[in-house]
């Protein structure tokens, strides 16, 4: 079932095993004219990375994190997280590697309107059940108050501003400890304030909580400021690169 | 899981007036079919106690369903012998009281003996055709109600004056007789004889009131003309549902036609079940129409939730999670209705229950109905099983939910 360990040396870090590692992913659309999203892409991802993936509108960047966050199967091609082959996984088992190991925060905040806050950010662990109610609470109580929160835990979506929002949908994101967060356009609904806020706690998963990032984003300022860089262009990536005195 | 529970609930809550009438559809399914079940139940019931109480269980005749064999049947097995009819003269009973006494031995109950003559009763211009019956008071309380049944006068008054008769208060109406009026009975074989009556009864089944009444064994035999005649064994069990096993071994053992009393009344019961069969069919359609509104109600909200389940899904809730919220929705207004629809049922059976009718087989002023649990249970189990089948399909295929399709459109 696990492929064996591999050592991949990648632009950005050297690891011994690879978080997330796609080898000649293709993924097409199948329809009357298919469609190819991406192609031939062979990437790995590792500890602690902070990596952006930009490019041209359609160029196949959500199409890409999709696949990594295992919410899309690859047409051709092998999608491994943490070693482990996700093409055998049947539905249950890559719904539970979503639920442990990887945390999506999309461009628009996603949050279940009819639920507060805390019950918002509670919900992947009470669906992974591993913690009591009270833990379940403080915890999820310990990260909105980390991300500037902690007075509107009581609140509903609808009551928060974007930005708010967004920051909940981080601490969701990070609700069960995953190791990788994948960002689809995180600050791509907000103003240049509230983007920065939620920029900075992106950052500060990656240097303070050791966290790896892969984040969407075609604002190539806020690109800059990521410790890699994945270029797309017409599905296939044309560059990959560590960015020099980012951090 | 609670988790389930909760955002099901979060769902219902959220769509009060829609939930309200899936609610309402299942609860008037509940409700009628409960008024309908206590209705068929309760008429079902009141006229079979009727029966049970009013008539013998089993009552044994003279007569015989086939001719006797015939002496050359008997001998030569290649003979067979057709078109013979039963005889048609009643001789009675031979030695009824060895009879009575070796039916006793084993019948888990009561046997009584009788007379029965067909006659005509007249009086003040009235001819009535009557059933007589021959009885021996003392005995009959062992084998029916009779005597509870008697009215101004207990059963043995017969005993007060020669010839005396106790007749059915609907044939004593139909005549205009008062206790002390002399009738007259009259035979086909032309006895006729003057009898005073005594008494009066009711059964509560029509039919038996309007044309029967009871006199003395002796003055049935008078009637009769024939001395020392019983022609009929009336039987009473301890458990009247087992009276047509019992009639079939008193009819092996005895030779007589022995009649249960489903057998005399076979055409009611048959009646009964085609009875049933509408009700079920009825009470079905409208929990199938009630789980329509249920199957609506599941599939408008995983419609409107489309990116919810997609975005639980991304989240990595399993299907199986996914697909029970959504089947559990189903479930509260499986159980909302079901709860609504007992307190409809039972407040439909109490308002029934005040209608005041004329029944043309019985006499009773007001519904019958039967409170059961069962109909309750019944009722509650179709609409919950109704609510999850109707709510699984939908549920299933929001489950199956692909989250990319969702995401990829509503970004
Ligand atoms: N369901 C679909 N059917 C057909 N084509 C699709 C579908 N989804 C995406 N595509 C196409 O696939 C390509 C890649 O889309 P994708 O959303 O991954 O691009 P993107 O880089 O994220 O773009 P953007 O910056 O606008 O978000 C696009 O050309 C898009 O038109
Ligand atoms: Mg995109």
């Amino acid at each position: 079932m696990s492929a064996a360990p591999q050592q991949t040396q990648t632009a950005g870090a050297a690891v011994a095993l690879p978080l997330i590692e796609a080898r000649n992913v293709t993924r097409i659309l199948s329809g009357v004219v298919p469609t190819t999203l991406v192609h031939d892409i062979d990437l790995a991802v590792g500890d602690n990375e902070f990596v952006a993936i930009t490019g041209p509108s359609g160029s196949g960047k959500s199409s890409l994190l999709y696949l990594l966050g295992l919410l899309d199967l690859p047409t051709s091609g092998e999608l491994l997280i943490k070693g482990h082959a996700t093409a055998r996984m049947d539905e249950e088992e890559r719904a539970f590697t979503r639920l442990t190991l990887l945390g999506f925060v999309f461009q628009f905040h996603f949050l279940l309107p009819e639920l507060t806050v805390l019950d918002n950010v509670m919900l992947p662990m009470r669906a992974l059940a591993r913690l009591s109610r009270d833990g379940m609470k403080s915890r999820a109580a310990d990260l909105l108050g980390s991300l500037g929160l902690g007075d509107h835990m009581n609140k509903r979506p609808d009551q928060l501003s974007g930005g708010q929002r967004q920051r909940v949908a981080v601490a969701r994101a990070l609700a069960n400890e995953p190791p990788v967060i994948l960002a689809d356009e995180p600050t791509g609904s907000l103003d240049s304030k509230a983007s920065e806020q939620v920029f900075q706690v992106l950052r500060d998963l990656v240097d303070k909580h050791g966290k790896t990032v892969v984040a969407v984003t075609h604002d190539v300022s806020l690109a800059a400021r990521m410790d890699r860089r994945i270029e797309l262009i017409d599905g296939a990536i044309v560059s990959d690169q560590a960015l020099k005195g980012s951090r | 899981m609670n988790l389930i529970l909760d955002i099901a609930w979060t769902h219902v809550r959220a769509r009060v007036r829609q939930t309200g009438f899936a609610v309402a559809g299942v609860a008037t399914g509940v409700g009628f079919s409960i008024m309908m079940a206590s209705l068929m139940q309760g008429s079902q019931d009141d006229f079979t106690s009727r029966l049970v109480n009013t008539l013998p269980n089993i009552t044994v005749s003279d007569e015989r369903r086939a001719p006797p064999p015939q002496p050359a049947e008997t001998f030569y097995a290649a003979a067979e012998i057709h078109g013979l009819t039963p005889e048609a003269r009643r001789r009675g009973i031979k030695n009824p009281l060895a009879s009575m006494a070796a039916l006793e031995a084993w019948l888990p109950g009561e046997v009584g003996s009788s007379v029965k003559v067909q006659a005509i009763i007249r009086y003040a211009n009235h001819d009535i055709a009557t059933n007589v019956i021959g009885i021996d008071p003392r005995r009959e309380a062992k084998v029916s109600d009779l005597p509870k049944q008697m009215r101004q006068a207990t059963l043995t008054a017969l005993y007060r004056a020669t010839n005396a008769i106790v007749i059915g208060d609907r044939l004593s109406d139909k005549i205009g007789a008062r206790i002390g009026a002399n009738i007259t009975l009259q035979t086909s074989e032309g006895t006729r004889i003057s009898a005073q009556v005594v008494g009066f009864f009711h059964s509560g089944v029509r039919q038996i009131d309007e044309s029967t009444a009871y006199v003395l064994t002796k003055t049935g035999q008078i009637l009769a003309k024939q001395t020392g005649l019983i022609n009929e064994l009336r039987v009473r069990l301890r458990d009247p549902m087992n009276s047509r096993e019992i009639a079939e071994r008193v009819e092996r053992d005895t030779g007589y036609k022995s009649v249960s009393w489903q057998e005399a009344n076979e055409d009611l019961i048959s009646t009964f079940i085609i009875r049933n069969i509408i009700m079920y069919t009825v009470v079905g359609a409208i929990l199938l129409v009630a789980s329509f509104g249920t199957y609506n109600i599941i599939s408008t909200i995983t419609h409107e939730k489309a990116r919810d389940i997609a975005i639980m899904k991304s989240l990595g809730l399993s299907e199986f999670t996914v697909r029970s919220i959504f089947v559990i929705e189903a479930l509260i207004i499986g159980v909302a209705g079901a709860i609504v629809g007992f307190v409809l049922g039972y407040v439909l059976c109490l308002a029934l229950g005040t209608v005041e009718i004329k029944n043309p087989f019985i006499d009773s002023d007001h519904l019958p109905l039967a409170y059961s649990y069962l109909h309750y249970l019944l009722a509650g189990t179709v609409a919950l099983v109704s609510s999850v089948a109707a709510g699984y399909q939908p549920a299933r295929k929001a489950a199956r939910l692909h989250p990319v399709e969702i995401i990829r459109g509503a970004t």
